[in-house]
């Protein structure tokens, strides 16, 4: 083959063929051509509506001007926004870290049932996370309800004073984690159960044999075995969780005095309601730079690992 | 080092199958001792319960004089090879020969000193700094004895631990191994399908099948008095020719009639032994190089007229199939100066000072 990478057409075949002809015949154009969606559907909406953002977050509250960095300087002076980044922060390394330990505990579990009863918990262990959690954190909710909250008639029962679960910052903080964590722990799961079942009996074998105990065992094979599932699993769900905008929504709106604001509901807030659409998008534009390197450090241990691994 | 005692074990699985049926076998300390079957036979169940991996469900097994039913594993002092080496990908060479003396903490010079060693065994010194990952298959096996023999163990097991090299490599670690336990000495139990390697490794082979032990005893033994039709046809490649037959003999002379006319005297000091046997359908069995081509000179050679139907020249040999009435699939081992074509009859001669007789019913050896 050329080394310009044609096709090998025979010379004599198309005397006259067109240039139209030899460029759809060229590899390079048909790659490009069978890209063409999945390069528009990035276009259309992922550059284009980030572009927009940045585009948004340059104007003035009225939309009439450009403004230059003035609501990112209006934003990095505000009390209430330093407020959301120190909430969304706590927000989301308690909610990961919290997932992370009972999704692995959930799945270490399920992975000594035997088989047969395995699907059966599974399933019901995954109903959380299939719920769609607008719908899920209305029940919470109602659980959490000041007068009719079914969580503290419990603690009633065991003569435990009543909560002020969303009425109090600190508690409602703790809800938000709570609900936060009760939806997401079954992905953890499934995804640990995954690689626990992906690591080789026999590793187990050997390390029972070479004196292992139980825990000697899921510190030197399992852990390292499945690093790399663990890593994923947590940016991903960081960012998911980062971004994390209905439960709040739902469950105290951003309240009390807004001590449980997101970056994703406060840049509801002073975007829609507050009409201040440019101000919005700045607020959301903060979460990309703190992701940015989330991501980097822990992508550069998962390529790390995979070539020195499998 | 120790010897290691099986007493009256059983395997059984729910559902009342038994892949062990109660077997008994002393090994001695120093001795290396291979566990060959076809699979299924319960050679690594077996193997897997000296381990500890695998719970007996009846019967003892003794390491060094200690019953070790309810010890687990890691205080059985084994060390065990896995026929996919299973070696931690996350770690080193070293530290994977490491692990099992960190688990017991030994002091870090004496690792040192101990993995450096068991390296140096093993010719893999300047590989211990890679990953499993970065090795051939030979060289993880390697790794995979060297974390076997650093920790200094009663007893050796390995669970074909050949099977996942090419055929070149396989003899080439199957001297190896030998080279090993000439060195390092510990007691040691094998377990393979192949013949070949249970014959070249073992001081004593144990043959199962079924579940059960078929024949104990040195490969020489074993090849040249098989105890039952199983041991008789699995020893030896090409395998034993058996053929139906009847004894039939009077006044102390007695004869094997052969399907087609065939009539083989049985030599004088074998008389006495298959005397029982007069007049009975028996089993006539016999290696491929105790059939060969036309010999005089001794009073056991018997001439046999064949058609060979497949020559297949070895180099060294030449292998002649074919079949008689009666009997099919038999095979005669040929000097490769003997013309041979397929179609051509020619006379062989068997020794029948070599020669085998069963009792078709019980499979055994008369």
């Amino acid at each position: 083959m050329p080394a310009d990478g044609t096709l090998a057409a025979p010379v004599s075949a198309a005397p006259r063929a067109s240039s139209l002809q030899r460029l759809a015949r060229r590899r390079t154009t048909i790659a490009f051509v069978m890209t063409l969606p999945l390069i528009a559907v990035i276009a259309g909406l992922v550059a284009y509506p980030a572009g927009y953002a940045v585009y948004l977050s340059m104007l003035n509250r009225r939309m009439d001007a450009f403004a230059g960095f003035l609501n990112y300087e209006i934003l990095v002076e505000s009390e209430t926004f330093w407020l959301v980044v120190w909430q969304s922060c706590l927000f989301a390394v308690t909610a990961v870290v919290l997932k992370a330990l009972i999704g692995f505990w959930l799945a270490h579990m399920l992975h000594h049932i035997p088989a047969k009863g395995q699907r059966k918990w599974r399933g019901m262990l995954l109903v959380p996370w299939v719920i769609p959690p607008a719908l899920s954190t209305l029940g919470w909710w109602w659980m959490f309800d000041p007068t009719y909250s079914s969580i503290n008639w419990l603690l009633a029962v065991v003569a435990v004073p009543p909560v002020p679960w969303l009425g109090e910052p600190w508690w409602a903080r703790a809800s938000v984690i709570i609900v936060n964590v009760w939806y997401g722990a079954p992905f953890f799961m499934i995804m640990y159960l995954a690689a626990l079942k992906s690591v080789p009996e026999q590793l187990y074998e050997a390390a029972a044999i070479d004196g292992a105990t139980a825990w000697q065992r899921l510190r030197y094979v399992t852990l390292p075995m499945m690093r790399n599932i663990i890593s994923i699993t947590v940016l991903f769900s960081l960012i998911v969780t980062f971004a994390n905008y209905d439960i709040v929504r739902v469950l105290t709106n951003g309240g009390p005095r807004d001590l449980t604001h997101l970056f994703a509901t406060y840049a509801f807030q002073v975007g829609i309601l507050s009409g201040n659409i440019p101000r919005g998008a700045a607020v959301s534009l903060f979460m990309l730079p703190l992701l940015a390197v989330f991501a980097f450090f822990i992508l550069r241990g998962v390529t790390r690992r995979n070539r020195e691994m499998a | 080092m120790a010897q290691l005692s099986l007493r009256r074990l059983v395997k059984e699985y729910d559902g009342g199958v038994q892949a062990v049926k109660g077997i008994d076998l002393e090994i001695a300390d120093h001795e290396f001792v291979v566990l060959v079957g076809p699979s299924g036979c319960g050679k690594t169940t077996t193997l897997r319960m000296i381990a500890g991996l695998e719970e007996i469900t009846r019967g003892e097994i003794a390491i060094g004089g200690v019953v070790v039913n309810d010890i687990p594993p890691r205080d059985r002092d084994i060390a065990m090879v896995f026929q996919n080496y299973a070696l931690y990908p996350h770690m080193t060479v070293f530290d994977n020969m490491a692990f099992g003396l960190l688990l017991r903490k030994f002091p870090r010079e004496e690792i040192r000193r101990r993995v450096d060693e068991a390296a140096r065994i093993l010719d893999i010194a300047p590989l211990l700094d890679r990953k499993p990952k970065a090795l051939s298959g030979g060289q993880r096996q390697r790794v995979a004895m060297g974390r076997a023999i650093v920790r200094n163990p009663k007893v050796f097991l390995f669970d074909e631990p050949l099977s996942n090299l090419d055929a070149k490599l396989r003899v080439q670690m199957r001297t190896e191994i030998k080279k090993v336990h000439q060195t390092v000495k510990t007691t040691t139990v094998y377990v393979t399908h192949d013949q070949v390697e249970a014959m070249t490794l073992a001081d004593r082979v144990v043959v199962m099948n079924h579940g059960v032990i078929e024949q104990v005893g040195p490969p020489q033994e074993l090849y040249h008095r098989p105890a039952t039709r199983f041991v008789a046809g699995f020893i030896g490649s090409p395998a034993m020719n058996f053929i139906p037959a009847r004894l039939e003999g009077a006044s102390g002379a007695l004869n094997l009639h052969l399907p087609g006319g065939i009539v083989l005297p049985v030599p004088e000091e074998r008389t006495a032994r298959y005397a029982a046997a007069r007049g009975r359908e028996v089993l006539f069995g016999i290696r491929p190089e105790h059939l060969t081509e036309r010999r005089e000179g001794r009073a056991t050679y018997a001439e046999i007229e064949i058609v060979p139907e497949v020559i297949e020249p070895m180099g060294m040999e030449t292998l002649v199939h074919f079949h008689l009435d009666g009997a099919r699939d038999l095979c005669a081992r040929l000097d490769p100066t003997v013309p041979a074509a397929p179609g051509a009859p020619i006379t062989l001669t068997a020794d029948l000072a070599n020669m085998h007789l069963l009792d078709p019913q019980s499979g055994r050896v008369l």
